[in-house]
């Protein structure tokens, strides 16, 4: 039997040669147990050396390898051949991020809206704290479960790539940073809300969403931030409207 | 606490007491208001035209009726404006938002001179 073989077309992107991102079709041997990381690694390998793309751990946990595949983001790690074949693949780098070269896109304004966030634990006694056994800040299970799922985010963007209000609106802080500050500030152990809510809470933050929810579709670790999103807006305008009423109170 | 650089919170607590107010009470009212007594199918001594008169007369059913007229407005400003986003028109979003709020204001402003004078 002849072997079975599946069309990959990829855009390639060479910065200096290439004006704008063309896409190149190659042809390679199908293996059912194949992912579409795998073919684009036969690729570098056996056509092309020079066909740029990101990839870590090849198991969905290190978040670097995601891409469009037939138009939808997806971790490339995850994505088998088997769901396409015999139909051609197309390869693109992730939607709404400028592209590098090939499929490496620049991923510096997520790198600067996550670090906006503060999404790390926030205490006045971190450094004053005892160290050592029993000294540690106590969670229950109950509380855990609070954060639990927005734990999850593995940084791979593909919220970003799904979400149209992101492409229309790139100064939007987006899915995954505001899941992140939330995960924090549902941390039992977090004194830092209200140094993030200003940061989410404002324009560019939850008020840009209107609610599509693709990034909750997309989400390869069951994030779902836009309901971090829905809770945050009213959480910020149970807070807005508090301190409307009662200007005098804390919390 | 915190301050957040917007009022945001108000359009989009208004869009959600006006969202309970549009899935929950208004289909009662329609139903009951606009078909069953209309239709002559509910008892129609307790809705004479006389009742229904003395019972907004009183202020605080003036009030209720203002927010079962006006929140629906707010709600439905704030979807309009986020779906004529989405539409991907992007450019004059304070004008949009502006004309969109704007409309709902004037809405509660006529609703509020309407109860004020029955
Ligand atoms: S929220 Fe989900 S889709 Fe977004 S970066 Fe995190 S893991 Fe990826
Ligand atoms: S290579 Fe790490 S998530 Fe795909």
């Amino acid at each position: 039997m002849a072997e079975r073989t599946i069309g990959l077309s990829v855009t390639r992107f060479r910065p200096g040669e290439d004006r704008q991102p063309v896409s190149q079709t190659f042809t390679i041997p199908y293996h059912d147990d194949w992912v579409v990381l795998d073919a684009l690694q036969y690729i570098k390998d056996r056509h092309d050396g020079s066909l740029s793309f990101r990839w870590s751990c090849h198991m969905g946990v290190c978040g670097s390898c995601g891409m469009m595949v037939n138009g939808v983001p997806k971790l490339t790690c995850a994505a088998f051949l088997r769901d396409y074949f015999p139909n051609e693949v197309r390869v693109e780098p992730l939607a709404n991020f400028p592209v590098i070269r090939d499929l490496v896109v620049d991923i510096d304004d997520f790198m600067h809206k996550l670090a906006e966030v503060k999404p790390y634990i926030i205490r006045d006694d971190l450094e004053t704290a005892p160290v050592g056994f029993g000294h540690e800040f106590r969670q229950a299970p109950e509380e855990v479960d609070d954060y639990r799922q927005f734990s999850m985010c593995i940084n791979c963007m593909l919220c970003y790539s799904a979400c149209p209000v992101y492409g229309m609106e790139p100064r939007f802080l987006g899915p995954a940073a505001i899941a992140l500050a939330h995960r924090y500030n549902m941390d039992s152990r977090d004194q830092g809300r209200n140094e993030r809510m200003p940061v989410i809470g404002s324009s560019e933050g939850i008020w840009e969403c209107t609610y599509i929810g693709e990034c909750s579709v997309v989400c390869p670790k069951n994030v779902d931030p836009a309901s971090a999103i829905q809770r945050t807006k009213l959480a910020t305008t149970n807070d807005w409207f508090r301190s409307i009423l009662m200007p005098w109170g804390k919390r | 606490m915190y301050k957040i650089n917007t009022i945001e919170p108000l359009w989009w607590g208004l869009f959600g007491a006006g969202g309970f107010i549009a899935a929950f009470l208004l289909p009662v009212h329609m139903l009951v208001n606009g078909m069953l007594i209309p239709l002559g199918a509910a008892p129609q001594e307790a809705y004479s035209p006389q009742r229904l008169a003395a019972l907004v007369s009183h202020p605080v059913v003036k009030l209720y009726l203002l927010a079962l007229v006006s929140l629906p407005l707010f709600h439905w400003a704030h979807r309009f404006r986020y779906l004529l986003f989405d539409l991907g028109i992007h450019g004059g979003r304070t004008a949009i938002a502006f004309l969109c709020y704007g409309a709902a204001i004037v809405g509660t402003v006529v609703a509020a001179w309407t109860l004020v004078r029955v």
